[in-house]
């Protein structure tokens, strides 16, 4: 879609001006993580990084060090900080760079992030957001290219967002930010890096809200649940059902915790067959939670099982060769979806 | 020429020089590889090859060596094969762990060497533990981690300092303070502005060495490591080093330091230090140092032609090695 009235933003761009935006709405906001402006201390290196992945450029210059904060390699530290600063008035995102780093701050995740609202009977909110980045692809091996939505999205407190491109990527931060619950930001490092980007991003403030799954093709055969970059994938997957004849609808779910389940059992009744496509490790996962309220609540409409696609249950390899087969192709989905339509 | 220095034996000195030269050279074409797209990046040991080459002289196969995300010269001063390791970055099926691990995750059992670590701080209680075992097990050999000034900052350092010196147990926490955790300088992250001042906290010996000099580290390794085979517990060493390059892969460092305090470094290099220690003591001739240092090249080139010959692993692979046996 070319036309002159279209705003193109990169993933990345259209999470930085949601973040510019509500550090302008709200005082309150503070943001911490590793090198999330960099050269931390030295003003001639200010904003040196702007965030590994360039997120959080721009803010320091802006908001400055007392609410832009690069922090030492600590993140049990500085998470739990975000809870207590949470708790007293604030409204903190912590950037956990990569989402397998979770290992070294689940004490503070688990065990106080997703439990003090219920704990003190509701007498305590915690208006803070984790942003973290997620998936494969990169060559980055096993400790740096995990997905891990169902180990945070299995606490209650916790809710969990899965962006799947720069429109919604702004909205969901925006609304993540201004939520007065946990909300956990999951950004995929393919999507950050370019694909599925430049589309178009009003300049304006906007929420998309949390609870929320999107439904960005129609179609009438098979319903293809993604889950952030995935959502990607069953797209093009749904491009080469297209010309082998059959129609897919493709759910875009964003919202992980809360699920939006109408979506998701409304298109299934529609087209009776299901491919849910997740890039986690398989067992105990979004796509076995799916499966599972589809076949309880939508049994009789389906004419095919439930298809669950995800990575293996295997830690993600560095070979390029090996990667290629870890994640969910569209050329496997589609495959997928053949062997239930043809 | 310090007596001490002397009494280094001719073997071990000219051993720790074709080490280092063997590191830089290895680096350099790490180097290349990212550079020219055949792989994502790496995060270049360059300039930093003193520390581990300095340690390492002191060490057996069956010492254990545990690395952090900036691994390659530990690797390299631990004796692992610098074949697969090419073959590793290249994600090829005859690496050191079968293409599965790449830069971030080299391992060598066999060598000692339990594994560089893309977590930052993960692998220092691993290393707690490795002493642990020797020390149950009525051995005596010793356990050294490898850390970044960053990963100072990691909690798992405390505990892991605390626990070593409640149970005495035989480990070198190495810190290799190369100024930087990425973009974010030391005098920013570190309070008290030194690694070493917090082994006191600890009760235990904390020392800061030149990590440029690789003499200097030899010396203090080795009365840590014999410290720790005699039972008499942990010691804290913090190496002042400096890494040439940025961060990972492409990351240009002059987003956030100085050409002139990179030059400071460049002109302290710890090859040119050795180079002229060598021929100045009267150990080797520039002749046979120039000789090693082709030799080096050499080794990368064939190391090179290894990797790129291998075959990547099969796809079958991908579910291999997830456990020992499963069901
Ligand atoms: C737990 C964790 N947090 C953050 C990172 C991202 N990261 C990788 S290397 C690095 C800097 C490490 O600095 P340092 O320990 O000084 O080692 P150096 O890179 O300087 O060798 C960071 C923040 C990580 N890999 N693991
Ligand atoms: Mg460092």
């Amino acid at each position: 879609m070319v036309s002159t009235s279209v705003r193109a933003l990169t993933y990345a761009q259209a999470v930085n001006e949601a973040f510019h935006q509500e550090f302008e709405r709200d005082p309150s906001v503070i943001l911490m993580g590793e090198d999330v402006a960099g050269g931390a201390g030295r003003s001639e290196f200010e904003d040196a990084w702007g965030g590994v992945f360039k997120l959080t450029g721009g803010l320091i210059g802006k908001f400055g060090p007392e609410r832009v904060r690069d922090t030492p390699i600590s993140e049990n530290g500085f998470v739990g900080a975000a809870v207590g600063a949470a708790a007293t008035g604030l409204r903190p995102i912590a950037d956990l760079m990569f989402v397998g780093f979770v290992g070294v701050c689940g004490d503070q995740i688990f065990n106080n992030m997703s439990k003090m609202h219920y704990m003190f009977g509701g007498k305590v909110k915690l208006p803070l957001t984790v942003i973290t980045s997620t998936g494969a692809g990169v060559g980055s091996a096993a400790q740096h290219s995990e997905t891990l939505y169902s180990i945070f999205v299995h606490f209650p407190g916790l809710k969990c967002v899965a962006p799947s491109n720069p429109y919604n990527a702004k909205g969901l931060h925006a609304a993540a930010i201004r939520d007065d619950d946990p909300v956990i930001v999951f950004n995929n490092k393919q999507l950050m890096g370019g694909v599925g980007g430049g589309i178009h991003v009003p300049e304006d403030s906007y929420v998309f809200p949390i609870g929320k799954a999107d439904r960005p093709k129609e179609g009438t055969d098979i319903t293809l649940i993604g889950i952030s970059y995935t959502t990607y994938q069953c797209l093009k997957a749904a491009e080469i059902l297209e010309q082998k004849g059959f129609s897919a609808e493709v759910i875009d779910l964003l919202s992980l915790s809360p699920l939006d389940e109408d979506a998701v059992l409304s298109s299934v009744k529609k087209t009776r067959n299901v491919i849910i496509v997740d890039e986690d490790y398989p067992m105990c996962s979004m796509a076995s939670e799916l499966s599972a309220i589809i076949a309880e609540q939508a049994f009789d409409f389906l004419d095919s099982p439930p298809i669950r696609l995800n990575a293996p249950h295997a830690s993600v390899p560095y070979s390029p060769v090996l990667e290629a087969e870890y994640i969910p192709s569209p050329e496997k989905i589609a495959q997928a979806a053949l062997s239930i339509l043809e | 020429m310090t007596k001490s220095q002397s009494s280094i034996p001719k073997d071990t000195l000219m051993w720790m020089y074709e080490t280092l030269v063997l590191i830089r050279r290895f680096e350099e074409q790490a180097k290349r590889e990212a550079d020219q797209g055949r792989i994502l990046g790496t995060h270049s040991a360059i300039g930093e090859e003193a520390t581990p080459t300095g340690i390492c002289a002191h060490l057996r196969d069956d010492d254990y060596v545990l690395g952090n995300h900036r691994s390659h010269h530990h690797c390299i001063a631990k004796g692992v094969d610098i074949n697969e390791m090419m073959a590793e970055l290249l994600g090829k099926a005859t690496g050191t762990n079968k293409g599965k691990g790449g830069t971030m995750h080299i391992a060598d059992a066999t060598k000692g060497m339990l594994g560089a670590n893309g977590v930052v701080g993960s692998n220092i209680p691993v290393a707690t533990g490795c002493a642990l075992s020797a020390k149950v097990q009525g051995k005596d050999n010793v356990s050294v981690v490898f850390f970044g000034d960053g990963a100072s900052s990691q909690g798992s350092l405390h505990e892991s300092m605390n626990l070593a010196s409640i149970w005495n147990l035989p480990v070198l926490f190495v810190c290799e303070n190369n100024r930087y955790a990425e973009s974010t300088p030391f005098e920013y992250a570190v309070a008290g502005q030194s690694v070493a001042n917090r082994a006191a906290g600890y009760g235990m010996p904390g020392v800061t060495v030149d990590g440029q000099n690789v003499i200097e580290v030899y010396e203090v390794a080795g009365e840590a490591v014999e410290r720790a085979r005699r039972g008499e517990g942990p010691t804290l060493i913090e190496a002042m080093t400096y890494r040439y390059h940025g961060h990972f892969g492409a990351d240009n460092p002059r987003g956030y330091r100085t050409a002139e305090e990179q030059k400071y470094y460049e002109d302290k290099d710890c090859i040119l230090y050795m180079e002229q220690f060598l021929i100045e003591s009267g150990v080797a001739t520039k002749e046979r140092l120039e000789e090693i240092d082709n030799d080096a090249k050499a080794k990368v080139i064939k190391a090179t032609q290894f990797a790129i010959d291998s075959p990547y692993p099969d796809p079958s692979e991908l579910l291999s090695d997830v456990y020992i046996k499963y069901p």
